[in-house]
């Protein structure tokens, strides 16, 4: 009674090869993470250091460290965040709590959705005509920023409406049932619910177009700028800057005689940047998520 | 408004309602009498919670729909263009099957109403207070719940949950309650306990229920509505319609034909 017939092993012969390739699927994603991780870390490792952090380059960028570079990356990213971040929100908060399905949430709608697949070089084509050109904000952090935001928008739309998504309709019911307007239900309880997904998710899209070379290339990145050590406040937002990312392009490409960890190094730190603020942020989601209970 | 109208709480005519091109209500013609538990009876998808969310308007929030006919509500055509839907909503207020007090204090869902609609300056701590402890008291609550007014809403047990839903709009003053299958989600215990709520208010307010079981229709509702596939079947006293029911289509409802 109750034996395995040879078409019951033949099944399970089939689960279990259906199991490992699936797991070995799985596995496959993190194997490259860790393989360039550990690839670049190797490689850059005569460079790094914490002097190579805040000190500038020296010697026609042959030698020294990234700090204006750092620097350069950190202010783009936050000035984006900033331009980015309301309009998008706001624009999220619209798209899921007030529009209605007609001709105009569906022109957003496919705008968004064009915005998101329009190739990079495009975006710093844009940025170069609408923001350094026809604006008159000239090679700048304010216009590689702008260009950054605008590139980023359509995936800041879409993290924050799953944040609001993830605000259970019953809430929203519970309001409007009382008499409270949109408004008041967006302020009362959807936005103190959904603040914690909106913020992290935000700063989790735009930190991304940390790594991001062709729009600031065209807008506001520049080779070289002479910058004191650990300086936090080297650019105006009127001024072109350095940016890690350009950096390393410029170290692979453009500068002679600098020793290969150097590029490695820096394309480390750019690495460890991105990654951090992403743990970070997915951290602090994670903690926040655990502090609500619905 | 005419005297003779007032005699009912809710009435409808020719009420028609489309989700898209998808007609969820049919013709709907009612006469709610208030002082009264009236229950809403049938299948699933044949309407009944469309039908409550048009008394309060509150279908116009939920995708896009289109409405014809005429509701009033205590005698006032909820369609006139001077109605405003604050104010109708603060007098029909509404109570879903699952409980949903917003994830706040006990205390700050109980003057979540009059926070939104009130000035500023007229919410005194000491009438905020007293809305509290009076809802409260109403819904049979305050004794178990004085000491944990600041307890948040979600982590009470469901049945104290779904009192104070109940107990959340009574501060706006409502005439009418709309309850879509209040208890679906509670225990006997919870059933029975909302269901003398109902008794104890029903003096008071115009109590119409949505349900699912037959059995609580029976029990605690004066008169009862059936309907299927959008349309109202039968409407009459509770005991009438399901000793005698006139239409061939409640009979094999009540006797769990299909459902
Ligand atoms: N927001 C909506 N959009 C489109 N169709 C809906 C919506 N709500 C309900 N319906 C449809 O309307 C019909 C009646 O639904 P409902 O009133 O929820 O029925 P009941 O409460 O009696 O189960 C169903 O066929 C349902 O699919
Ligand atoms: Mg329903």
């Amino acid at each position: 009674m109750f034996t395995a017939t040879p078409h019951i092993l033949r099944k399970q012969r089939t689960e279990r090869l259906a199991h490992a390739m699936f797991a070995g699927m799985a596995l496959s994603i993190v194997v490259p993470l860790v393989c360039i991780i550990a690839f670049l870390v190797v490689k850059a490792w005569p460079s790094l250091s914490l002097a190579f952090l805040i000190e500038p380059p020296r010697n026609m960028q042959t030698e020294g460290g990234i700090w204006p570079a750092l620097i350069g990356t950190i202010y783009l990213v936050v000035v984006a965040l900033f331009a980015a971040a309301p309009v998008g929100v706001l624009a999220a908060v619209y798209l899921n709590e007030y529009a209605t399905d007609n001709w105009f949430t569906r022109l957003v709608n496919l705008a968004v959705i064009n915005l998101a697949g329009v190739p990079s070089i495009v975006h710093a084509l844009f940025g170069l005509g609408a923001f350094v050109l026809a604006a008159g904000l000239g090679q700048s952090v304010i216009a590689a920023s702008l260009t950054l935001a605008v590139m980023t928008l359509p995936v800041v739309i879409a993290s924050t409406r799953e944040a609001l998504v993830a605000v259970p309709r019953s809430f929203r019911e519970a309001c409007w049932n009382v008499g409270a307007t949109r408004w008041q239900t967006i302020r009362a309880v959807v936005l103190p619910n959904a603040i914690s997904g909106i913020l992290t998710g935000v700063i989790l899209q735009v930190s991304r177009t940390a790594g991001e070379t062709a729009p600031i290339l065209f807008t506001g990145a520049v080779m070289y700028k002479a910058v004191e050590k650990g300086d936090l406040l080297p650019y105006r937002l009127t001024e072109s800057c350095m940016a890690l990312a350009t950096h390393l392009y410029n170290l692979a490409t453009q500068i002679n005689g600098a020793p290969e960890s150097l590029q490695f190094a820096t394309a480390t730190v750019l690495l460890g940047a991105v990654l951090l603020v992403n743990s970070t942020a997915i951290a602090l989601r994670v903690y926040l998520r655990s502090r609500k209970k619905w | 408004m005419s005297d003779q109208a007032v005699s009912y709480s809710i009435e409808t005519r020719d009420l028609d309602l489309w989700y898209g091109e998808f007609q969820a209500l049919k013709r709907i013609s009612l006469q709610i009498k208030g002082g009264i538990i009236t229950s809403l009876i049938g299948p699933s998808g044949c309407g009944k919670t469309t039908l409550l969310r048009c008394f309060n308007r509150i279908n116009e929030r939920y995708g896009y729909v289109t409405t014809k006919g005429e509701i009033d509500i205590l005698g006032q055509n909820i369609y006139a263009p001077g109605v405003s839907l604050i104010e109708l909503r603060k007098s029909v207020g509404m109570v879903f099957q699952r409980p949903n007090p917003l994830p706040i204090s006990v205390y700050e869902n109980l003057v979540f109403g009059l926070r939104i609609h009130g000035e500023r300056s007229s919410l005194r701590r000491s009438l905020l207070d007293d809305a509290v402890e009076s809802a409260l008291a109403e819904v049979g609550l305050w004794d178990d719940l004085k000491d944990r007014l600041d307890a948040r809403a979600t982590e009470l047990q469901l049945e104290q949950q779904q009192k104070l839903c109940i107990a959340r709009l009574l501060p706006l003053k409502p005439q009418v309650i709309l309850m879509d299958e209040p208890c679906s989600a509670l225990d006997i215990e919870g059933t029975r306990a909302i269901e003398e709520l109902m008794f104890a208010l029903k003096e008071r307010y115009t109590i119409v229920i949505v349900t699912h079981n037959m059995s609580q229709a029976r029990r605690a509702s004066d008169e009862c509505i059936f309907m299927l596939l959008g349309e109202v079947v039968e409407h009459d006293r509770t005991e009438q319609l399901f000793l005698v029911p006139r239409n061939p289509k409640t009979a094999d409802y009540i006797e769990g034909r299909y459902g």
